[in-house]
């Protein structure tokens, strides 16, 4: 039987069809907050209270990138054996903030360099025997799906 | 008005991995502190601890906890909290309260015990946590986001691993001969090369440790000091900063930047803003700086601080570091100490610890890793969550 697809954290983004980051705007002075901020605009000119959830832009340019070479400590379910993976900071255009993220699988540092467009992907973070839980992560853009 | 404080003595417990509790570390520092301000602790009219969060309800209230064990003088206290800034804060509160005429005397220390590896969150299902998010969903270590700002550092300035290594060499031998160093072995750019890729660019031997440690300052009024001594060494600037609207530097333990779609970028990054700051308290500017101790997390790091605090503009800092400008000997030495790559890091001792480095350097007293006739120096670090931390010191 297929295991139950489920994000990782709830309402950070959206997992059907094309995936995206979900945000949030300020309606008072319009600039983008993700992770969601919700309770009080964080533009010091701004007294904003009131937000709407937006749809991020899917991608950017990537500002920077590393990996891990090892398994990084608890709260974070480490495949075993562990596998080194990549993580990627992208610059989205429209919002104008970069947004940290686990490379695709399949991608290594050594297919990485700044500046070059990356496209937002949902892939599985870990899973138990009957959930995938999904995350967000980056794949370079030109490399298709 | 002066705003000056004078720094009457310092103490540092070694740094090392010792398995004790953290209270003892920073017993023995505050007992050196006063020792060497030729004071007993009954004449401290205020204690402020720096907190450590790895060590139970005692670390939350480290000021309380060191006065207990120094001896109830019924003492007033503080405890303060600022992640790797945490340091900055406790001097802050104490120059607060002398400038105030609150106290004459006042003693700031903090101390850690710390647990082998990778530093990991708190425990628990903490959703709305960041920092427990942060590992949970990217397994974001503190590496990681080092990495991240070492890969940009070689795209936008061609910085190479070799750079790297050649902090690392450096401040391996200005550690040697300090007895409060952890790591006290000179090394080889091909031996930090050989060790192991933590974080792409970054290898074992570019990375800090983590250590328990503790340090001590004994801080005065100059009115006080001047009974006492003729050239006290002062600290002429503190600052505590936090970033503007919209920062946008990707900093730990943050999945993303401000936005500055909108409102556009306040112009200085961060972290260019938090030696300013101590700058203009001081009345000075980076051209008047003799000595530094900054925060090489990562030896990459380093050469960040090398322009956030002024040494050199953006994109310099490589050339100042094969010049041998901040080796000892050179116009500017950085991390004379050793820097955190021969301490590893006791996160509420280490920015107390860069101010005894200082005050050490600045009175004659750093044996051979001197840097002969500093008369200025400053400090730099910043915690986690936005913390600026940066210490002017004079004599």
């Amino acid at each position: 039987m297929a295991k139950v697809r489920k994000p990782a954290v709830e309402g950070w983004f959206t997992y059907d069809g094309e995936p995206a980051l979900i945000g949030t705007r300020c309606q008072e002075c319009n600039t983008f907050f993700f992770p969601k901020e919700t309770h009080s605009c964080r533009n010091p000119a701004c007294q904003g209270t009131s937000f709407e959830e937006v749809q991020l832009s899917t991608s950017g340019k990537l500002w920077s990138y590393t990996n891990n070479c090892y398994a990084p400590p608890p709260p974070y379910v480490a495949e075993d054996p562990f596998r080194p993976y990549a993580l990627a900071a992208v610059e989205l255009d429209r919002e104008k903030m970069v947004v940290l993220g686990q490379v695709a699988h399949g991608f290594s540092t050594a297919d990485l360099a700044v500046g070059m467009p990356m496209r937002l992907v949902v892939e599985t973070l870990f899973e138990d025997e009957q959930t995938e839980y999904l995350v967000w992560k980056w794949k370079p853009a030109r490399a298709g799906s | 008005m002066s705003k000056q404080v004078a720094i009457l003595g310092c103490g540092m417990h070694p740094w090392g991995k010792w398995g004790r509790n953290f209270v003892e570390y920073g017993v023995e520092a505050a007992n050196q502190a006063l020792a060497e301000a030729g004071l007993e602790w009954k004449d401290v009219g205020l204690v402020v601890g720096g907190d450590t969060m790895r060590n139970g309800y005692p670390g939350y209230v480290a000021g309380s906890t060191f006065a207990h064990a120094l001896g109830g003088t019924g003492v007033p206290v503080v405890s303060t909290y600022g992640a790797c800034a945490t340091g900055a804060q406790a001097i802050n509160v104490a120059r607060a309260y002398i400038l105030g005429g609150l106290c004459e005397v006042a003693l700031v220390l903090g101390a850690d015990a710390a647990p082998k590896g990778f530093f990991a969150p708190q425990g628990g299902e903490r959703a709305a946590d960041p920092d427990w998010l942060r590992f949970r969903l990217l397994g974001a270590t503190n590496p990681v986001y080092f990495g991240l700002y070492a890969r940009r550092r070689m795209a936008l300035y061609g910085a190479t691993e070799r750079d790297f290594a050649q902090v690392k060499v450096k401040n391996s031998r200005h550690g040697l001969s300090n007895p409060k160093a952890r790591y006290r072995k000179a090394t080889t750019v091909e031996e930090v090369l050989a060790s192991a890729m933590v974080s792409d660019p970054l290898r074992l031997l570019m990375i800090c440790a983590t250590s328990d440690g503790g340090a001590a300052l004994v801080l005065s009024s100059m009115e006080y000091a001047r009974r006492r001594t003729t050239h006290p060494v002062t600290i002429a600037g503190v600052s505590t900063v936090t970033p503007r609207y919209p920062d946008n530097v990707l900093d730990m333990p943050a999945f993303s930047t401000d936005s500055a779609a909108v409102v556009p970028s306040a112009g200085a990054p961060f972290k260019d803003t938090i030696a300013r700051h101590a700058y203009e308290e001081a009345g000075i500017g980076p051209e008047d700086v003799d000595v530094a101790e900054v925060y090489d997390l990562s030896s990459a790091l380093e050469l960040d601080w090398y322009e956030h605090i002024g040494l050199c503009r953006h994109g310099e800092a490589e050339r100042l570091l094969r010049e041998g400008v901040t080796t000892i000997g050179g116009r500017v030495p950085v991390n004379p100490s050793g820097g955190l790559s021969c301490f590893g890091e006791a996160v509420p001792a280490q920015a107390i610890a860069q101010v005894c480095e200082l005050a050490w350097q600045l009175s004659g007293k750093a044996g051979e890793r001197q840097v002969a006739g500093a008369k200025v120096g400053v400090t730099a670090n910043q915690g986690l969550f936005g913390h600026g931390s940066s210490v002017v010191v004079q004599r």
